[in-house]
């Protein structure tokens, strides 16, 4: 049963072939296997996620079922979970016990799903390595000794680990492209605004957005049409109506036209990767499609960019945590500055507070019109280098990641090298577009990742191009050794 | 050397809204602690802030009544630094771009000439909680009711040079925010406050001198106080030969004094930018004429009015405009009865006595406008006249019903019959004949007396002018 996907799970769910409560059965006994290789869920909700599962059997003997209705569906660990501890990968949250439900956790009840429990991240979704985490680095499933990316590492595990056919995450530089590339799976994050924060724990308001992990553009579809949609309380989620992403997967290609950017291709990029990607670009002139080469010339500036901008906006959403309301507070404070320090520099692990300190001084007087203003006129330049794109192309693609899974320890003691692994994907979140990772092949044994991009909204298109390719490939397909 | 005091002052006013500025919460006074917090006030992790709409709609029509440029497109942004009592480690405030840019008000003079003040900008913000510190051996509880009220933070510019000249903005401003009732004004709750920034300088020069900010002052009175004493602290140190250093300074009512609170170097840098969880407010021209519409006749234009319509006072004018229900009151009086000076006289005279006497609001007055424009009917008609009235009056005070029940059962027409008090004066005449010699002999101060005979006999009730001129007829003739 594990190997199928939510498609197939959800046929077998209405066809009565095993109820939800059996599925879930059996995805927690899955879980509690293998969760000891790749420590993927910091929280496994056994008794929640069966209490839902014989609801949703309820509703599919009721004929009330939909898509997800009976899907054990695993979520990150920043999505606040009414009852349920909501750790974000932090010690500073490791007894907060959410009082309410984030929407998107609100969505996947409403849709039906079972959730069985919340997926080791990055602390605070700092990281691209999974390894920043008070709760352990998760593993890579198809190297234990190597990392399965970040911050959606938990999920990304979860999901090639077969555990779960379907996860949440969150993507603020490319925490769930990176990780699904990575974990050899897909991810979609989508434009931002198009899946409400509410709920969800901020890193960095004006880049963070939800989106679904799963092994097909199918279900990322499926997923997604369940995530999406206008939220009352998130001000900066869009009231837009939201297409059904499954109608258009079958599309046809003919005609479609490809950017690839020069700068996504050019030094720092694996040459093993680079030929992977090139061959995935082939199959889809096979489908049809035309390939053009573009430019965005202001690429080299996204790192740079985001590691102001988001560091400032995280240095003030994490002010909150100052153990006096809930989370980790200190032993017997002296006071209130003692309680203070203490509190958070105990609470919050190297990677946060380095965030912290940055984002604290971009936005010090004196020196925030040269960082966070600049970064922000700089992010308008990026945005335009894709609008003009997309006056051309239909979709850009390109690596999700410039290498495979990297070993664990091998990028902690330096910090830029690893900020580097998001270079294709962070100038995506600054545009605020979607974007998507899908398996491409891999490199001596391990995944890569191609990258599709796509204007505004355009969501749907994402995954037809990518629901096609996944027709005629089968490296999604692909399970790793001692997961099968 | 003569010193020249230069005064900004910055209010805070506490908007009416029913719930929070970013959140559902109720705003209601006096709640349990804590009770009136919800997710989003006790910033928890993963909540987000939704702007409400009054909050806007009440800016744009402060904005509008004192003439001020609205931003069309004004930007939330965010305040940083720890507190226990700000939830979230940042208050969302406005900074580069508030919702009320420059403005003007006009204030009145001791002297009675005016002065127009500037208005810098009126931006909106959230309330923190509070920091209760007794009660608590040795810890601190915080109360977040307050956390998330909306605030219309309104700065002025440098312009006022005397403590009195701020005491008038401050309560010009109050005037206004009541009139358009986007805040009740009340200051004791702390819905309206305000930070003072006073220097000195040497009279004739350019230059503002160095300043300090005196903190959160809830009272006309405390303001100028906390003033005066801060320009006599500075203009010693000045004399003495030493510099006033920037600083923060809090306000001790109790002492009465000022001490510091941090100075300039310890001041904090909020590392202001703009709230990634709030788009821009847009303002439309629709919207403004929208609020536009919603504006009633402010302070000025109905002072203007009074002086104009009624033949008032520029100054009787001003006291009955000071506030909306004060003027309100008096109109309905005025309409009441239909004599206007009559009205304001009795409005300012009698009933701002009593109610100054037992610190009332005109709201809470005992005495409606519909009971005085009753009582100052039968002024007119001549059924009692001022001392009387003055009885009846304090009878409806205390609640003894309205001036026609009062004067009916207590007996106090006025005697207006002719032949009655004809025949009283010649009782007086006769019993004095003494006095009545003493008037035909040039003495006529002792009309003076025969009235009050006449009065007493009567109880006050007889008509003064009937008895004059009946009086005067008969010494006369005699």
């Amino acid at each position: 049963m594990h190997t199928k996907t939510i498609a197939e799970l959800a046929a077998g769910l209405r066809d009565k072939a095993f109820s939800s409560e059996e599925l879930t059965r059996e995805t927690l006994a899955r879980i509690r296997q293998h969760n000891e290789a790749t420590n993927s869920f910091i929280t496994v909700s056994d008794e929640l996620a069966l209490a839902q599962a014989r609801e949703a059997d309820r509703k599919l003997a009721a004929g009330e079922a939909g898509p997800l209705t009976g899907i054990p569906i695993a979520q990150k660990d920043i999505f606040c979970t009414d009852g349920v501890l909501t750790t974000c990968g932090s010690r500073m949250l490791e007894n907060f016990i959410a009082p309410y439900d984030a929407t998107v956790i609100r969505r996947f009840g409403q849709a039906g799903a079972v959730m069985v429990g919340k997926t080791n991240m990055d602390e605070f979704a700092m990281g691209s390595s999974n390894e920043t985490s008070y709760y352990g680095p998760v593993r890579n499933p198809w190297d234990l000794d190597s990392v399965p990316g970040g911050s959606s590492g938990g999920s990304a595990a979860a999901v090639a680990a077969l555990m779960v056919p379907g996860a949440t995450g969150t993507d603020t530089g490319g925490s769930i492209r990176q990780p699904a590339a990575l974990c050899g799976i897909t991810g979609l994050k989508p434009t931002y605004g198009r899946v409400s924060r509410y709920g969800m724990i901020a890193f960095a308001s004006s880049l963070d957005q939800a989106g679904p992990l799963a092994r097909t553009a199918e279900d990322a579809a499926l997923m997604l049409n369940a995530m999406a949609g206008f939220d009352e309380r998130d001000s900066t989620s869009i009231e837009r109506e939201v297409p059904d992403y499954s109608a258009e997967l079958n599309r046809d290609l003919q005609g479609l036209k490809i950017g690839l950017p020069k700068e996504y291709f050019s030094e720092g990029l694996d040459d093993a990767v680079a030929r992977v990607i090139e061959a995935a670009i082939d199959e889809y002139r096979k489908l049809g499609a035309e390939v053009v080469e573009i430019s965005l010339p202001n690429s080299n500036l996204a790192v740079p960019v985001y590691y102001v901008v988001a560091p400032a906006e995280c240095s003030s959403n994490l002010s909150r945590f100052d153990g006096v309301r809930f989370g980790h507070r200190c032993e017997d404070p002296r006071d209130l500055e003692d309680l203070y320090k203490r509190s958070r520099g105990e609470g919050f692990g190297a990677e946060v507070k380095r965030r912290i300190m940055i984002g604290t001084y971009a936005l010090s007087a004196g020196y925030y019109d040269a960082y966070y203003l600049k970064a922000q006129k700089i992010r308008h330049l990026i945005s335009d280098d894709f609008r003009q794109a997309f006056d051309k192309v239909d979709v850009i693609m390109g690596p999700t990641s410039p290498g495979t899974a990297f070993k664990l320890g091998e990028k902690t003691d330096d910090p830029i090298t690893m900020y580097l692994s998001d270079i294709y994907t962070i100038a995506v979140n600054l545009a605020g577009l979607p974007g998507m990772s899908v398996p491409a092949g891999q490199v001596n044994g391990l995944p890569v990742g191609l990258q599709i991009i796509g204007n505004y909204f355009d969501e749907s298109r994402l995954l037809n191009v990518a629901h096609r390719f996944q027709q005629v490939t089968d490296h999604h397909r692909q399970i790793p050794s001692g997961f099968a | 050397m003569e010193w020249e005091t230069v005064i900004g002052l910055e209010i805070h006013t506490q908007l009416a809204t029913r719930s929070k500025i970013f959140s559902g919460a109720a705003t209601a006074y006096g709640a349990e602690p804590n009770t009136q917090a919800c997710a989003v006030d006790l910033g928890l992790p993963g909540v987000l802030p939704v702007l409400n709409g009054e909050v806007v709609r009440m800016a744009i029509k402060f904005g509008l009544a004192i003439d001020a440029e609205i931003t069309p497109l004004s930007v939330f942004a965010r305040k940083n630094y720890f507190y226990p009592d700000l939830p979230k480690g940042y208050q969302i405030s406005q900074f580069e771009l508030p919702i009320v840019g420059k403005g003007q008000v006009t204030i009145e003079l001791a002297d009675g000439s005016s002065k127009v003040v500037g208005v810098t900008r009126a931006h909106l913000e959230e309330d923190a909680g509070k920091s209760l510190h007794e009660d608590f051996h040795g810890m601190t509880g915080i109360d977040l009711n307050r956390a998330g009220t909306p605030l219309l933070e309104i700065v002025s510019e440098p312009d006022m040079r005397s403590a009195q000249e701020a005491v008038a903005y401050m309560r010009k401003i109050h005037s206004i925010v009541r009139y358009i009732e986007i805040s009740d004004g009340n200051m004791q709750e702390g819905s309206f406050r305000c930070d003072a920034n006073v220097s000195v300088r040497p009279k004739g020069q350019k230059e503002f001198g160095t300043r300090a900010e005196l903190k959160n002052i809830n009272s006309f009175r405390f303001v100028e106080k906390a003033i005066e004493l801060e320009v006599e602290r500075q203009i010693d140190i000045l004399e003495s030969g030493g510099t006033v250093v920037q600083e923060t300074r809090l306000y001790d009512a109790n002492r009465n004094e000022t001490r510091s609170m941090r100075s300039k170097e310890e001041a904090m840098d909020y590392r202001y930018f703009p709230d990634p969880d709030l788009l821009p407010v847009q303002v439309t021209d629709e919207d403004i004429e929208k609020v536009r519409q919603t504006l009633p006749e402010l302070p000025d234009a109905k002072k203007a009015r009074f002086v104009e319509d009624y033949s008032l006072s520029s100054e009787d004018a001003g006291i009955l405009t000071a506030s909306r229900e004060l003027s309100i009151y008096f109109e309905t009086v005025v309409e009441g009865c239909g004599e206007a000076k009559l009205a304001a006289n009795w409005v300012m005279g009698e009933l701002g006595g009593y109610l100054n006497r037992e610190n009332l609001d005109i709201g809470n007055s005992p005495v409606s406008a519909e009971m005085l424009a009753g009582m100052l009917k039968r002024i007119s008609d001549n059924t009692i006249y001022g001392k009387i009235a003055k009885e009846v009056f304090e009878a409806m005070w205390k609640g003894e019903g309205d001036a026609d029940a009062i004067i009916d059962s207590k007996g106090l027409k006025q005697i207006t019959d002719s032949g009655a008090i004809e025949s009283l004066i010649d009782e007086v005449l006769a019993n004095n004949p003494k006095q009545v010699e003493e008037y035909r002999g040039g003495k006529e101060k002792m009309l003076g007396f025969f009235v009050g005979q006449i009065m007493k006999a009567t109880g006050g009730k007889a008509n003064p002018g009937q008895v004059n001129q009946i009086l005067k007829e008969k010494l006369k003739g005699g």
